[in-house]
């Protein structure tokens, strides 16, 4: 009896009116970003939380995990980890060399502010995309704590991505492993710029497309590529990676191939933002 | 209406199990699609309408924290509840294997419609690799995860039921 009383429309003139709302929320959000904010930061604050809270339980179950870890386990890595105490030492004599010569080409160079200090904020890696398909985690750093969009973030001293959207208590971040990021860079030794863009595609061999290199630029593997001065959103002289390969493309006029990221994207927890902008962009 | 609040209680618990718990999870870099489970469970327990509302939910909450665009995943979530919806009509009594031909046969769709709106407009042509490394592997894993899944899905619905013949 109740059923008669309800008007029954057909599924699938619901579902066309849904699509056609669907599509109409996309032009809205498309053309009048600033309009749809309030709706994703709400449903951001009311998520973080949440996520914080779980977060915090498997951290904490992963502290006392490791408690409980085997002596024997601790004394082989003790092992492995003096082995490679004295490799690194070894590896940081060079270093420190190829820095001293680095420097004194840096002073002819006049390339001081490459490496400037930039003011940072210490953030934890909150929850990452919940799809496949794309490289976007969050940030338990927000408006709150000074995060804006377009904020650079690193890991360790090497380019993770860049800030998108901010709310309160979050802020979500595009990795530069993305498939939809495109970072403008440089090589430090030559100058030349570049492109460095995501793709899904090589991500399992640990590396990022190279692109748009002029056909000239003398490049070798092991290049270090930094963020460029042209870029109208990244800070210049940020590390990304190491050039990998470089081949002359099919176009006769660029070269283009792939770079190893500095940064492990396997295991991201603490990240830093980058608190000064980059200012050509207002 | 009680219905509603509980499944939306779920529908967000699992989308933050998802991008927290599950992350760690991970297998070769993928993660299992809990909010296809939900809408593909709700098509095939209750039919297209509820299934329709529960994708768009799962749509909207998916693009206020992840997307670019509100709307987008909207509409492969209500996409895959309406075309699973039409699984109703074999609904009898739960069938395990036929509940996993669909959540594997909605995995995939929503997946090939990601994969002509995000990355086949942007000229990614490598149909097979991109089915190769994510769609097939999400798949699997969403397929054993859903069978864990439906049960408790299965229990609620039955316990939902429950309560709207005493209330009704």
């Amino acid at each position: 009896m109740r059923k008669k009383n309800k008007i029954s429309i057909e599924p699938k003139y619901i579902f066309v009116t849904c699509l056609v709302l669907c599509l109409v929320m996309i032009l809205i959000s498309y053309k009048y970003p600033e309009k749809v904010a309030p709706f994703k930061k709400a449903a951001g604050t009311v998520v973080t939380p949440m996520q914080n809270g779980i977060n915090g339980i498997g951290r904490w179950l992963t502290s006392k995990n490791d408690l409980f870890a085997s002596m024997k386990e601790l004394q082989a890595e003790n092992q492995a980890l003096k082995d490679k105490v004295s490799s690194l030492s070894t590896e940081n004599k060079t270093l420190r060399l190829e820095k001293y010569e680095l420097d004194s080409l840096r002073e002819l160079y006049k390339l001081d502010e490459e490496y400037a200090e930039y003011p940072k904020v210490a953030a934890h890696v909150k929850s990452k995309d919940t799809g496949n398909w794309f490289h976007v985690f969050d940030i338990d750093k927000g408006s709150n704590d000074g995060i804006k969009v377009g904020m650079n973030v690193m890991a360790g001293d090497g380019l993770v991505g860049i800030v998108t959207e901010v709310g309160h208590n979050y802020a979500t971040v595009r990795s530069i492993i993305d498939d939809q990021s495109n970072v403008s860079a440089m090589f430090l030794k030559t100058t030349d710029t570049c492109n460095v863009k995501g793709n899904l595609e090589l991500i399992d061999d640990g590396v990022i497309d190279l692109e748009l290199i002029d056909k000239n630029a003398e490049i070798q593997k092991g290049y270090e590529v930094v963020t460029s001065r042209i870029s109208d959103k990244y800070l210049p002289g940020i590390l990304i990676g190491y050039v990998q390969d470089v081949n002359v493309d099919s176009n006769n006029l660029t070269q283009s191939g792939t770079l190893v990221p500095a940064v492990d994207f396997s295991s991201l927890d603490m990240v830093l933002v980058v608190t000064q902008l980059k200012e050509s962009n207002y | 209406m009680k219905r509603y609040f509980i499944m939306l209680a779920v529908i967000v618990c699992s989308f933050i199990l998802q991008s927290t718990v599950f992350q760690t999870l991970a297998l070769s870099d993928i993660v299992p699609n809990l909010l296809i489970i939900i809408t593909v469970s709700v098509g095939y327990m209750r039919g297209q309408k509820e299934a329709m509302g529960i994708g768009l939910t799962c749509g909207l909450l998916y693009d206020c924290i992840f997307g670019d665009y509100i709307g987008l995943y909207s509409i492969f979530y209500l996409t895959v509840g309406f075309l699973i919806g039409y699984s109703n009509l074999l609904y009898y009594k739960a069938n395990y294997i036929v509940f996993g031909v669909f959540v594997a046969l909605g995995d995939f769709l929503y997946n090939l419609l990601y994969y002509i709106c995000c990355f086949l407009f942007r000229g990614r042509f490598h149909f097979f690799f991109y089915l190769k490394r994510i769609i097939i592997p999400e798949m699997i894993y969403t397929i054993l995860i859903s069978f864990l899944f439906y049960r408790f899905l299965q229990w609620l619905n039955e316990k939902i039921e429950q309560l709207e013949k005493k209330e009704g």
